[in-house]
């Protein structure tokens, strides 16, 4: 545990997360202009599902912290999935 | 000064003071997911009007503001790993970025406010409510979302404050990190919710 506590994340590898999270971003706002139909929203989401996991792991340290935080992290977000698709379930086969 | 001292011999768990920090951020998460969920009903209902409401947003402010929040999630991370290596004055340049950036995210946002106000777009005008029921729900939804976030910044930056005056004075040190810790947290936290805010409302083509 003690490990744990004493990872210190160094200044090289945080602008490097930095430069990977504007470089997706810059891909992101590429792709949206470009003409795709449904899929344009679907490549939009995952690359913020991809952006959202790297501030997560690194810049909120689940990578490094204790793997209670990392468990309760992928509870929520698995109830909060679960949640979506019964919404839609509801939305979609609505007569 | 006394209490100084008490408070230095209590007890202190950087475990569970995190812990209790992620369990708040659960229900952050949690606010905005069902924003989220209203949002995507009502775009799935009112496909065309969404897709036409959001190109009057302005694209260059958001990616503006977008990269603003991740620069500023940097220092504040930098802030942490600063202060872990006992770098007091280095941690407290690095708040005080984090603190610069936010104000310039929200100068930004009111501007973008202002412009869409000066268009005669807010919730409850006339123009608005000439407009069909999608374009409605779009611009409710657009002002509500974004408000909301703008006064987690707000939270945020207060919270970033008091750290900052705490590593000061130095009540948050290397050994005792926590705050700091806890208030980088909340401010990723506003991050990882601008990041889906910026392509839902910004980029519909």
């Amino acid at each position: 545990m003690s490990e744990h506590k004493n990872h210190i994340s160094t200044y090289k590898s945080q602008i490097v997360v930095l430069f990977v999270l504007i470089l997706l971003t810059v891909l992101t706002v590429t792709i949206t202009s470009v003409h795709l139909g449904p899929f344009n929203t679907a490549a939009a989401m995952l690359i913020a599902s991809v952006k959202a996991t790297i501030v997560l792991l690194y810049f909120m340290h689940l990578k490094f912290d204790e793997k209670i935080y990392r468990f309760m992290v992928i509870l929520v977000l698995a109830i909060y999935a679960v949640v979506i698709i019964i919404t839609f379930f509801d939305y979609l086969y609505r007569p | 000064m006394e209490q100084n001292h008490v408070a230095h011999t209590d007890h202190f768990d950087p475990v569970a003071s995190k812990l209790g920090m992620w369990l708040f951020i659960f229900t952050e998460i949690l606010l905005f997911g069902g924003l989220f969920i209203v949002y995507s009903v009502y775009r799935y209902k009112h496909p065309v009007e969404f897709h036409l409401a959001a190109e009057e947003l302005d694209v260059t402010i958001g990616l503006i503001n977008t990269v603003i929040l991740l620069i500023s999630s940097m220092t504040v991370a930098m802030s942490i790993t600063a202060l872990q290596l006992g770098n007091k004055k280095l941690t407290l340049i690095l708040l005080g970025t984090t603190g610069l950036l936010a104000l310039i995210f929200l100068v930004n946002k009111y501007f973008e406010w202002g412009a869409k106000i000066h268009h005669d777009i807010y919730p409850g005008s006339e123009f608005l409510l000439s407009l069909s029921k999608g374009d409605m729900l779009f611009f409710g939804l657009y002002f509500f979302m974004t408000g909301l976030h703008a006064l987690h910044i707000i939270a945020g930056l207060a919270l970033l404050g008091v750290a900052f005056f705490k590593v000061k004075n130095g009540s948050v040190n290397k050994d005792r990190i926590s705050l700091l810790e806890n208030g980088g947290l909340y401010w990723h936290l506003v991050d990882l919710i601008w990041i889906f805010l910026f392509p839902l409302f910004y980029l519909i083509h």
